[in-house]
């Protein structure tokens, strides 16, 4: 393992900032991972360091292609990170609306391209990822439906499902659709949780990007072949969007199974306690993202449920 | 009269309550304008519009002959408790337009708003920057749109018409989602974020009413005369962005006309007590955008100017 630095730079007052990567193997520019770009997405950085920690292994036991190369870089925001904020420190702008980057520009526009200028042109590209709402995901794949996109390469992740999705006017900024202009296959994965740590899911996640390196012949790791993933798209989704708002009384986790009618939550009356709303399964099917937050607004989003 | 445009319940309490006054009536062939402000929770110079143009048309009622609805705030919370964005919500309200009835309640909002909006014959967005940088009062305007809104513009006593590329990431803006359904909108840029500049404010107001007078439906008291605006398309804007990161000592005010060579700030080191940079002008021009806030980084953006192409 080799340690570099992709972005350095001085602060007014605070420790000097800087990017650094881990590069794996010798060999082609073959997968780069990108863990956490926002200041609350340790379970991304948990996730990364996790890879990390796996491929230095497997690189000691000689399990890494002499042909290949995997750079790591497990956090592009720490100054965030270390005072509890979400975007960037003194601007709040977020470095995954910034790319491709401008090296010429503002300093999360320089961020995003030196991040870029470090990853692009790897074969593959795959990004920690998390949503801008608050809320759990089942783990599973993210694919930009951009025209160059390759759902086939992302089952090898064995996660057990596939998104695939329209990108939307601002995803034009953000790094997977930047990789995929630039013949990066991209893969976004979503690891559960963003705020907290959930060992299971960033487990499951971790396992899936080793998975992937040993089902493309660039590490060897023996795993199971982990699901068949299920693909598909937005049509599929159910949203579920609160009519009142109140306390959140939560009743069923992401990743379970529900019938149509089964209770989810409960809206609360904050002062009263009294029920407001019963939440109820209007489908069958698979709880897919969930609010998990204790207050909920009016017309907010709370679940959205994969339709069987 | 005071109306309700959107009315949201919070978790405890109370509610998200966005609030227009429409002032006169729309009639059979009347034309309706809005001025919509408070999208950004610091940006206040539109305050002071938004009071000094109900004020004045208070004053003359019977020499309005359309329909003004004045939006103060499109983000009360944000207002209110002194933030950019909307609290509980991560991202910036201006990246979420058209807004959906099946995202977060602020993207419901933000549908709102938009669907309120529609069909009016003219809105003017009014922004100040942010805490950060200064700039003269201009308009900012998609070329896409340029050839419909820029004669409107131009009355509204500005001192720049930028007329910039159309940037996908803007597509998400209240603007964007307003003139891609038909429905003129027109940005304005002035002041600084959590100011009021009562000069620019009066200015504005002043070009609101020579427009509304030009579109007829205003027939009272108007400025004599107004600024015409540079307009963008006749030179280039050159971007000055901090080389290093420290603290900056503003030389220049905003609106200066600077010579290639002139100091616009020193870029200093408040720990040994030495000047790091003098930042000068690569240009002759017009500084329209100037940094007010001390610290930079890396990158900050410190000024922008207008150089004539001549």
């Amino acid at each position: 393992m080799k340690q570099t630095n992709i972005f350095t730079m001085k602060s007014p007052f605070r420790d000097d900032f800087a990017i650094p990567g881990y590069y794996f193997g010798n060999g082609e520019k073959t997968v780069a991972i990108v863990g956490s770009m926002r200041g609350d997405e340790i379970q991304q950085l948990f996730v990364a360091s996790q890879v990390v920690k796996n491929l230095t292994r497997l690189e000691e036991a000689g399990m890494i292609s002499k042909d290949h190369g995997i750079l790591v870089i497990p956090s592009a925001n720490h100054y965030s990170i270390n005072i509890h904020k979400r975007f960037w420190a003194m601007d709040n702008t977020d470095i995954n609306r910034m790319f491709p980057g401008y090296d010429q520009g503002e300093t999360t526009q320089r961020v995003a391209a030196a991040i870029f200028e470090a990853v692009r042109g790897y074969e593959y590209g795959i990004q920690l990822a998390s949503y801008y709402l608050s809320g759990n995901f089942v783990p599973h794949v993210r694919v930009m439906d951009t025209g160059y996109q390759d759902t086939d390469d992302a089952k090898a992740f064995g996660l057990p499902y596939v998104y695939v999705y329209e990108p939307k006017p601002f995803d034009t900024c953000v790094l997977n659709y930047n990789w995929q202009v630039f013949e990066t296959k991209a893969f976004s994965v979503y690891s559960g949780s963003t705020d907290t740590i959930e060992k299971e899911m960033a487990k499951m996640t971790w396992l899936s990007i080793l998975r992937f390196l040993d089902s493309k012949g660039i590490i060897k790791h023996p795993c199971h072949g982990g699901y068949q993933p299920y693909i598909f798209n937005k049509s599929s989704l159910h949203t579920i969007v609160s009519k009142q708002a109140g306390l959140f009384y939560v009743q069923c986790k992401v990743g379970q199974q529900v019938r149509q009618g089964d209770i989810l939550a409960k809206i609360l009356d904050p002062y009263t306690g009294e029920t407001k709303t019963l939440i109820e399964s209007p489908v069958n099917g698979t709880i897919f993202f969930a609010h998990v937050r204790p207050l909920i607004h009016q017309h907010s989003q709370m679940f959205q449920i994969l339709e069987f | 009269m005071i109306k309700t445009v959107v009315s949201e319940d919070l978790p405890v309490h109370e509610r998200l309550l966005i609030y227009k006054n429409v002032v006169g009536a729309k009639g059979k062939d009347g034309k309706r304008i809005c001025i919509v402000t408070g999208i950004h929770g610091d940006e206040l110079e539109g305050q002071y519009v938004c009071y000094e143009l109900l004020r004045r048309l208070n004053e003359q009622t019977n020499e309005l002959h359309g329909q003004v609805e004045v939006y103060p705030a499109i983000n009360p919370l944000g207002v209110d408790s002194v933030t950019r964005g909307i609290p509980t919500f991560d991202l910036d309200m201006n990246r979420i337009f058209p807004g959906s009835p099946n995202g977060h309640m602020v993207e419901n909002v933000a549908h709102q708003v938009v669907e309120d909006l529609k069909g009016a014959d003219l809105v003017i967005d009014i922004h100040s920057s942010n805490i950060y940088l200064y700039e003269v009062p201009q308009a900012r305007i998609s070329n896409i749109y340029a050839d419909k809104l820029y004669p409107m513009a131009e009355k509204l006593n500005l001192d720049f018409i930028w007329i910039h590329e159309a940037a996908t990431v803007l597509e998400a803006t209240i603007a964007h989602s307003l003139n891609s359904a038909n429905t003129p909108t027109i940005v304005v840029e002035m002041g600084i974020g959590m100011k009021i500049t009562r000069e620019y404010g009066d200015r504005l107001v002043d070009g609101i009413l020579n427009l509304l007078t030009d579109m007829g439906v205003w027939t009272g008291n108007k400025p004599t005369e107004v600024t015409q605006p540079i307009d963008s398309r006749t030179g280039d804007v050159s971007f000055i962005n901090a080389s290093r990161s420290g603290v900056i000592i503003s030389a220049l005010p905003h609106g200066t006309r600077v010579k290639k060579g002139d100091t616009i700030c020193q870029l200093v080191n408040t720990l040994d007590g030495t000047v790091q940079e003098e930042v000068k002008s690569p240009v002759d021009g017009l500084l329209f955008t100037v940094r007010s806030y001390p610290i930079v980084y890396e990158g900050s953006l410190i000024a922008r100017i207008f150089r004539d192409k001549e």
